[in-house]
């Protein structure tokens, strides 16, 4: 075991020191070893520069930039990161979102991200590389997906052999679900989380095969990192747990699987505390039960063994394992049941609710039901994930080789695996031929698959989505950079105190390209308050006034799609206000803005929905304008329909700024009016 | 340091000298004629002058004085005179010196310059000078906000009579305005209008310092384009490039937009609406330019159209919104030019870098420009020629692979108007041995990365043999 693990972290990359140090010519050429090591190297290589390459069409398509919303939240908290230094950082009360009430975002934070973006800055500014902060954060999540082919790699090797650690690498390289988290420009959490993820278990599976502390301590610094930097983390600390409790069902426990998740679980939770955003949740919340359940498992499993060992006596051994069981699960339910009871341990959150029963956030919580990220994954999906997992598996078949697998029985994609592999060891008595036809089909449903997800990468996943690019009439690309249009006229042209209303979805954006004051952001940390401006959207004129005075509004801004008829726009989202700003404040029904149960905005909309706030300022001197050859004006291209109410007066809001293709739409409020 | 005080020095000299001779010649000289042209189409004020001299006094004259009035000199950008040689059809124009002065008896806090003549007036001779002189700044918007839908109206103050230091024997002003939409104009008689010229005099036999304020009541929608600082940063690198990156801070000076800005009314009816706002400007780049940007502090900034000519390249950029009255935004553009263009060799082994002093985008006030010219690496004994006074320093700037880092020369100058645009030399010495520095240290540090290899697979560190 031990020389074998001398193997997988010595980089295979030169031959036997017998041929060394100068080969003569006659002697270049390889043995049948080292041709396999330099194949296994160049392909290695090649897959991690595919995983980095193929990331970065949105950067040869349109620019190096942020993408989308939560990256820029990273992208503006990195660069406080790295003009302040990590003590401010970590002290940092943010006054610019959640006005008036702010966010403390050392402690709401995940910060694994931006010091490991403002690390590599670091680096490469050590080196006098004179690059700039946000090539750095464009470029981690490409970087890391390299890295997680590595990983793969190893982790492949260490539960199989190297040319399932080769598949492996070559499949994460190029999954699509993954690219669509980690494209060059989505500077979001996952980018460095799934690899600290697949690192956490390759040390663990290496700390459990081979007993040794220093892997388990690795493993333990690993799900720190992987803790330090995504809210996924809990995915791990009940996976972990979950594979040593098959273990220990199927009856292999051992001692290098107690020292190895001891050493885990103990190192990692101490580390994982650390961070603030965590805390004492890693000892509290019902999410993290299971961890510490199979830990007291794994003592009480140690200390039978011990009693076992030293009264040498079955029978004696049956009666106490008897009560000693008895007697710890009814301490552990009693505990469980006194600490939820009173409120010691926290009972599971919404979102992780709705991982378990979908529709549970749609009944339940509108805010998380209207993030599309939240929404259950399609079937279909998984599907793909099964079939991918089976053409491995296919792969391998072909080597023939039979080798106990004794650890993974529940990682990942490999989960499909056991029982494949249990069908397919049947399949061995076959001819060579049938196997060559599997594996020339199993070649073609594999390029078709790698022609696919390019596809899909280039296609669905690398629009940055704040530079929309469309096909003009000639042909030609159009881009609608409105967002950025309308988000620098703020930074530039407001006063630098000025608070910004608008939806959620909008708020880092406008603190991180707008650099103004939001009232709420896409932190979603505080429902009423999302619901008072959902509320102030969906109510007259006058009311929202009122709402927007006391909050201290001085802009509001909309996205309208219109114009040119971009249909992620405000009022396709409004119902998710009505509803949100519904669910605290019971004056706003939703019923009020449908008619018969359906949702419109021509001349048979409900007359709430036609004069409530959103409306106005979304539609404001849009009858006047032809939008479409031979429709007649005022006509709204997202919806397709002829606009209700073209004649609208604005009393308490002004007109500030309209990008070129209407997009967004920022209104001033009006200072109040004088009493006499 | 050792030249800028020689600099200090000779200004010194040429200041007292001058200050020496012309008060002794001061009352001896006599303006026979003025004739003054005021440009007021830009944002930026033109004035040619024509003056006449004569020597009236005993001894010789050197030193012709101007004088302007405190508010204008604050905003004075440039002063050039020439004087003509030769008969009609050989006259060639020859441009002479002109410098700040000062008089201890200048009334009011006038402020003085002196153009230095090329041949010494003698006794009862005459000369002809030809005088151009820029001010910024001094068309002040009037009503100071306006509507979107409004055009746009300014003041400008001025003296109906030339400001001069000398007795005026006949003088006459003409000012040129953009249209003939004047909305009211100061008369001091005899005062004509006629289109878009409005004349002033003849005026015969002024005092010195005579001065009878005007006012001049007009439209103007031309782009108030202002940077309100500019910084350039050349880069030469031995290699064959000269990157150049301009970072603009621009703003429209003009009269403050008020209340709403619709886009409905901004995009159909573009004749009457925002007159005075601007939404493109035009910046001039050498020819062979390639690889040009033009992004922002959040991204690229999609809208810019780039041709190339053999001549000149033209570079139609448009900020991401319109500008309005008051409404600022904030730039880079960028590009890379090829070094033969720009980097010679002097005769004494010295290299020099001629580049154009000034800001690429066409008529265009500049308040505050700092170029860098960033040196290679190595390169010592930095000196700048540049045709006007500039504050100069010398820094250090670290880029890729920089060891003791880059010296730059950094020239700094307030108030600059396109007709700055004129070349600039620095000079310095560098020994291309230089150039292979930052080479070998990537080469040597890709080597010692294999040997560490080599050595890590051939040590054995393991406590025990297995």
């Amino acid at each position: 075991m031990g020389a074998k693990a001398e193997n997988a972290v010595r980089p295979p990359s030169l031959a036997p020191s017998s041929s060394f140090p100068f080969p003569s010519l006659r002697t270049l050429k390889l043995k049948t070893k080292q041709q396999e090591l330099l194949i296994r190297v160049s392909t290695l290589a090649l897959i991690y520069v595919l995983a980095f390459a193929v990331r970065l069409f949105s950067v040869l398509r349109y620019e190096s930039m942020i993408h989308e919303f939560d990256p820029y939240f990273n992208y503006r908290t990195t660069l406080f990161l790295t003009k302040n230094g990590f003590y401010e950082f970590w002290n940092w009360f943010d006054a610019e979102s959640w006005y008036p009430l702010g966010r403390i975002i050392g402690g709401t934070l995940f910060p694994g991200l931006m010091v490991t973006a403002a690390l590599i800055y670091r680096v490469f500014r050590f080196l006098t590389f004179a690059v700039h902060i946000r090539e750095v954060c464009v470029l981690t999540a490409p970087f890391f997906a390299s890295n997680t082919t590595l990983v793969a790699y190893f982790f492949g090797k260490e539960i199989w052999d190297a040319g399932a650690g080769l598949a492996a690498a070559a499949l994460i390289a190029i999954c699509p679900g993954y690219i669509s988290r980690s494209v060059a420009g989505s500077y979001d959490n996952e980018g460095v989380a799934i690899f600290a993820l697949l690192l956490t278990f390759y040390f663990f599976v290496k700390a459990v095969n081979t007993g040794s502390l220093a892997w388990g301590l690795a493993s333990a610094f690993g799900y720190f990192y992987m803790v330090s930097a995504w809210g996924g983390y809990v995915f791990i600390i009940n996976l972990v747990p979950l594979y040593v409790l098959v273990l220990l069902i199927t009856g292999r426990y051992s001692m290098r699987l107690y020292v190895a998740y001891n050493c885990m679980y103990i190192l990692g939770m101490l580390l994982a505390m650390q961070i603030r955003f965590v805390g004492f949740q890693h000892v509290q919340s019902g999410e993290h039960m299971a961890a510490m359940g199979v830990f007291f498992l794994m003592q009480v499993f140690y200390f039978v063994d011990w009693v076992k060992y030293t009264l040498n006596d079955p029978k004696l051994f049956h009666s106490f394992l008897r009560i000693t069981l008895t007697c710890s699960i009814s301490v552990g339910a009693l505990a469980l049941g006194v600490g939820t009871a009173t409120g010691y341990i926290s009972p599971w959150t919404g979102r992780f609710y709705s991982l378990l029963d979908p529709t549970y956030a749609k009944d339940h919580i509108p805010i998380i039901a209207s993030v599309s990220e939240h929404q259950p994954t399609a079937w279909s999906s998984f599907i793909a994930v099964a079939v991918s997992a089976t053409i491995k598996n296919l792969t391998t078949l072909i080597r023939t080789k039979s080798k106990a697998s004794q650890t993974v029985s529940s990682k990942g994609t490999s989960s499909l695996k056991a029982s494949a592999k249990a069908s397919l060891d049947q399949a061995l008595p076959f001819q060579r031929n049938a196997a060559i036809a599997l594996l020339a089909g199993a070649f073609y449903l594999l390029s078709r698959y790698a022609i696919h997800c390019t596809w899909v990468t280039s296609e669905a996943y690398s629009s940055p989505s704040i530079v929309l690019a469309a096909r003009g009439a000639h042909g030609g690309r159009v881009i609608f950079d409105d967002y950025r249009e309308a988000y620098f006229w703020l930074r530039q042209n407001t006063p630098p105190d000025a608070k910004v209303m608008s939806w959620w979805d909008y708020g880092y954006q406008i603190t991180a390209m707008g650099n103004r004051t939001v009232i709420v952001d896409n932190n979603t940390w505080n429902n009423t308050h999302i619901a008072t401006v959902g509320r102030a959207m969906s109510s007259y004129e006058d009311e929202a006034y009122e709402i927007m005075q006391s909050l201290d509004v001085d802009y509001v801004l909309v996205v309208f799609g219109g114009v040119t008829g971009y249909s992620s726009d405000d009022i396709n989202k409004f119902l998710w206000m009505v509803r949100i700003g519904g669910g605290v404040f019971p004056v706003i029904k939703e019923p009020d803005y449908l008619v018969n149960g359906e949702y419109r905005v021509d001349k048979g909309a409900a007359p709430k929905m036609l004069n409530c706030l959103m409306y106005k300022l979304c539609y404001y001197r849009f009858g006047e304008l032809t939008t479409e050859y031979g429709k007649p004006t005022g006509y709204d291209r997202a919806r397709g329909v002829e606009i209700g109410n073209k004649d609208i007066k604005l009393e308490y809001l002004e007109e500030a700024f309209t990008t070129s293709n209407w997009i967004v739409r920022i209104y001033k409020v009006k200072p109040p009016k004088n009493r006499w | 340091m050792d030249r800028r005080t020689l600099v200090l020095l000779f200004l010194l000299l040429v200041s007292s000298s001058s200050l020496g001779s012309s008060s002794s010649s001061t009352p001896d000289i006599r303006v026979l004629s003025a004739e003054r042209r005021i440009d007021l189409t830009s944002s930026i004020v033109r004035v040619f002058l024509t003056l006449k001299v004569e020597n009236t006094g005993a001894s010789q004259a050197s030193d012709v004085l101007l004088a302007f009035p405190p508010t204008e000199a604050e905003h004075l950008a440039m002063v050039k005179a020439s004087t003509t040689e030769g008969k009609r059809k050989k006259k060639i124009y020859v441009p002479l010196s002109v410098n700040p002065t000062e008089l201890p008896d200048t009334p009011n806090g006038a402020h003085l310059f002196s153009i230095s003549l090329r041949n010494p007036l003698k006794t009862g001779e005459a000369a002809v000078l030809e005088v151009l002189y820029i001010v910024t700044h001094c068309l002040e918007p009037f009503p100071v906000e306006i509507s979107q839908s409004e055009t746009q109206f300014v003041y400008y103050h001025d003296s109906a009579t030339l400001l001069s230091p000398y007795h005026v024997m006949e003088q006459i002003t003409y000012i040129k305005t953009p249209n003939n939409k004047v909305e009211s104009y100061t008369r001091v008689d005899p005062t004509n209008r006629a289109g878009t010229e409005l004349r002033y005099g003849l005026y015969h036999d002024l005092p010195p310092y005579s001065y009878s304020p005007i006012i001049v009541h007009f439209e103007n929608n031309n782009p108030f384009a202002v940077v309100e600082e500019l910084v350039r940063e050349v880069e030469i690198s031995h290699w064959g490039n000269l990157q150049v990156r301009d970072h603009y801070k621009l703003k429209h000076a003009g009269a403050r937009h008020k209340g709403i800005f619709s886009r409905v009314e901004y995009q159909s009816r573009p004749s009457i609406s925002g007159v005075s706002s601007f939404k493109h400007l035009l910046a001039r780049l050498p020819p062979r330019v390639h690889s040009v940007y033009y992004r922002d502090e959040i991204g690229n900034i999609s809208s810019s159209h780039l041709r190339i000519g053999s001549q000149k390249s033209e570079l139609e950029i448009e900020p991401r919104y319109p500008l309005f009255g008051g409404w600022k935004a904030t730039f880079v553009i960028g590009y890379g030019l090829p070094l033969q263009d720009f980097l010679f060799e002097s005769p004494d082994g010295k290299h020099y870098l001629n580049f154009s002093f000034g800001c690429p985008l066409l008529e265009t006030v500049v308040d505050e420009l700092t170029i860098k010219v960033v040196l290679p690496e190595g390169s010592k004994n930095p000196s700048s020629v540049v045709p006007f006074p500039v504050n100069q320093q010398l820094e250090t700037t670290y880029a890729y692979l920089d060891v003791v880092g880059r010296t730059t020369v950094v020239l700094k100058k307030r108030n600059l108007v396109p007709e700055h645009n004129i070349p600039f030399q620095v000079y310095y010495d560098f020994s291309p041995i230089f150039m292979l520095a930052e080479p070998l240290m990537l080469v040597s540090a890709v080597f010692l990365f294999f040997i560490a290899c080599i050595v890590y697979l051939h040590i054995d560190l393991s406590i025990r043999k297995s």
